[in-house]
């Protein structure tokens, strides 16, 4: 069954090459369009080939978490609408989508995008929430790095509203940029047999042994790591996938600007 | 008396009027309101005399009885197996459909087809509640080896096959690959892996332009431009 | 202060730009884009397919399924909370019936056409400019129609009959306003979609329905061009080589 479809798709990757044509560490097109929901603070809209993602930005006020009560809160989440795909249900988010949010979650916050502490009004009342959510629009296969990309995009070109009198007025947009001191990249590398790739199609997930989604920053510094796929990986599969997905990370940075 | 509202080959919408007078007559994907023929459909018009018919430009496959199919084997039963065909009803194929083999009752069945195996098929039956039997009993119906599996809108097949297999042939020529078209939309295409992807490009081209008119030509053109190997 | 002209100079029966495109999303058996001011709605069609859970299914005819959806960044305020509200479910419903008199299922028992609406930016006529992009999306899927369903609000703000009003006119606080969404079959006008609230007298309605049937048919026009322009058929009329 899918034996033989990854035997097929082995089959080509021995000749260097996949099914839609592209080379085993090459992206499939990418469009990044800013500014894309004029009602969020910061939005974007990425595709790569034909998955396609929407992430907005809201800000707000509210009270920190007991545990960190001098911090900002950052919530990051993702909806996999049925509009993106057949396999996608309505309801409460499922297991892939949990995931996803938390993978972007930690490569945000784990590699310190924002400083959290400075969006606190007064501690241990009032902080700002930054809430990124990203919706789904097309699945054609790796959303998780579409998703990853258009969070930081849409972090980057987020805008504050005018907060004064203790309300924010939302019709009002400030000057004032969220600060985003690291761009986090997210880059998913997969092993289907010994062949390693990037940028996974639809087909190339559904055979693949493993993935490991690495998110990094330019300076070299690894900030979240997620494996998936139920084989296991040797050291030396994840040195070579460590360093395939640092170097792809660059590609996309110069995307972003 | 009447008038035609439209050209031969025109792309119409649901809800457009198509003609007016009672000179004309409704088929396939029109209908007659007073003096009216309407579009019920996204469709190319197909003015033949006075019919006015519409090619549908999009659509689910409708089974039909005498079709060849490619099927995705997605349940295993005592009896038989569940044949998905991208279509709105699944599709069984019967053990004494399948094989002339005496199967003993209770026989584990996936040593035949097993799930995920994709088989190509003919359609026996359409029952009234849309379920399907198939058989696989004919010349070329079997068990599809190795290849790889697109998805083309079923409206497009006869484009794609041509008149009397013309295009698939060239496409098959040209890229040295095996290619069935199941009239169900779903094609299996098995060769070297560049060759495999001249042809998946072709037949997207041909998806993509199946409504205009010089196909022929211009698919031949895409795959002579085209390095295999 | 009265009203006596729009904020964003638009004439009484006109609506916001109009922008609509059929066939962006790729998984799905049809989709459309639907632009009116600075409300945005997606919709994607899937199927016919087979309806889960059994007991929905309908022997005679296929079923019609809608959900509509707001994103959470979508509204000019606070986020929205993903998943249903009432307000989302009620839409959902009169999406539904909006949709279904125009559609012919016969052909598709114990079937279902499923259709999702998704909005990322929101400024009133929500409701009508997913009703717009559903029947593109729904004509694109090759779904049988006897027409398409064109929907747009109107209504009245102070004394003024208005078409399609923007969130400003929709909570205008010195005076009566009547928000009124209206979906129509263009040819037949027959009304598939109608609801107020506000207030308004009864001539008042019918003369905005009266304004309202012209402007559907316009928008028809817009979702007809939608689906020809994904055929490379557009003011080049490039039907053929």
């Amino acid at each position: 069954m899918n034996q033989e479809l990854k035997h097929h798709i082995l089959k080509a990757l021995d000749a260097e090459m996949r099914f839609d044509g592209r080379k085993l560490t090459e992206f499939r097109n990418i469009e990044i369009e800013t500014g894309i929901s004029k009602n969020a603070e910061g939005s974007a809209r990425v595709k790569i080939g034909e998955t396609e993602v929407m992430t907005g930005i809201k800000l707000g006020i509210e009270k920190p978490f007991p545990d960190t009560p001098g911090d900002a809160i950052l919530m990051v989440g993702t909806e996999l609408v049925p509009m993106a795909s057949p396999e996608f249900e309505a309801g409460p988010p499922d297991d892939q989508s949990i995931e996803l949010s938390r993978v972007v979650d930690r490569g945000i916050r784990e590699s310190k995008a924002i400083d959290l502490k400075k969006y606190c009004i007064k501690k241990g009342e009032k902080v700002w929430s930054i809430s990124v959510d990203t919706v789904a629009i097309n699945d054609a296969g790796n959303l998780l790095d579409a998703a990853a990309l258009a969070a930081i995009v849409a972090l980057k070109n987020t805008r504050f509203p005018k907060y004064e009198n203790d309300a924010i007025n939302y019709k009002e947009l400030t000057n004032e940029a969220l600060s985003i001191k690291k761009i986090p990249i997210a880059v998913t590398v997969v092993k289907i047999g010994d062949k390693f790739l990037i940028d996974p199609s639809l087909e190339e997930e559904q055979v693949m042994d493993a993935k490991l989604t690495v998110t990094s920053t330019a300076d070299g510094i690894i900030c979240a790591l997620q494996k998936s796929g139920f084989v296991g990986l040797s050291t030396q599969d994840i040195d070579f996938m460590l360093s395939l997905g640092m170097e792809k990370a660059k590609e996309l940075a110069k995307l972003i600007g | 008396m009447g008038e035609l509202l439209v050209k031969d080959k025109e792309v119409v919408v649901p809800g457009e009027i198509l003609s007016v007078g009672m000179d004309y007559l409704p088929a396939t994907g029109t209908f007659r309101e007073g003096e009216n023929i309407i579009a019920s459909m996204l469709g190319l018009a197909s003015i033949d005399g006075r019919l006015i018919r519409l090619i549908p430009l999009s659509g689910k496959y409708l089974p039909k009885p005498r079709d060849i199919i490619i099927g995705k084997v997605t349940d295993v039963t005592f009896t038989g197996w569940r044949i998905d065909l991208n279509s709105a009803y699944t599709a069984l194929l019967s053990v004494k459909d399948a094989t002339s083999d005496f199967v003993n009752r209770g026989a584990d069945l996936t040593v035949y087809y097993n799930f995920g195996d994709y088989i190509t098929a003919k359609i026996i039956n359409v029952t009234s509640q849309n379920l399907v039997d198939l058989t696989l009993k004919g010349p070329g119906l079997r068990k599809l080896g190795e290849g790889r599996i697109i998805h083309v809108a079923p409206n497009k097949v006869p484009r794609i096959i041509g008149k009397q297999g013309s295009m698939v042939m060239m496409i098959k020529d040209y890229t040295k690959c095996q290619i069935i078209v199941g009239q169900n939309g779903v094609v299996w295409i098995s060769g070297q892996p560049s060759g495999e992807v001249v042809a998946v490009n072709a037949i997207r081209k041909i998806e993509a332009e199946s409504h205009m008119s010089g196909l022929t030509e211009r698919i031949k053109a895409f795959l002579e431009s085209q390095k295999i190997g | 202060m009265a009203f006596t002209k729009r904020a964003d100079g638009r004439k009484f029966d006109e609506t916001r730009p109009i922008e609509a495109k059929a066939g962006i999303i790729k998984r799905a058996d049809g989709s459309a884009y639907f632009k009116i001011g600075n409300t945005i709605a997606y919709a994607a069609v899937y199927g016919p397919r087979e309806l889960y859970p059994r007991f929905l299914q309908d022997p005679s005819k296929g079923v019609l399924r809608c959900k509509y959806n707001m994103m959470p960044f979508s509204g000019a305020g606070e986020r929205v909370r993903p998943g249903t509200s009432r307000r989302s479910r009620e839409i959902s419903l009169v999406t539904e019936r909006a949709l279904l008199p125009a559609l012919n299922l016969e052909d598709f028992p114990n079937a279902v056409v499923d259709v999702f609406i998704e909005l990322p930016q929101t400024d009133a006529g929500t409701r009508c400019a997913g009703i717009c992009a559903a029947s593109i999306a729904l004509a694109d899927a090759g779904i049988a129609m006897k027409e398409m369903v064109a929907a747009v609000s109107c209504g009245k703000v102070d004394d003024k009959i208005l078409i399609d009003l923007d969130y400003s006119e929709e909570s205008y606080e010195d005076g009566p306003v009547a928000d009124i969404p209206v979906a129509m079959m263009p040819r037949t006008e027959k009304i598939t979609l109608l609801q107020m609230d506000g207030e308004i007298s009864k001539d008042e309605i019918m003369k905005a329905l009266e304004m309202t049937k012209k402007v559907c048919k316009d928008i028809y026009e817009i979702q007809k061009a939608a689906l020809k322009k994904k055929f490379g058929v557009g003011e080049t009329n490039e039907s053929g080589a």
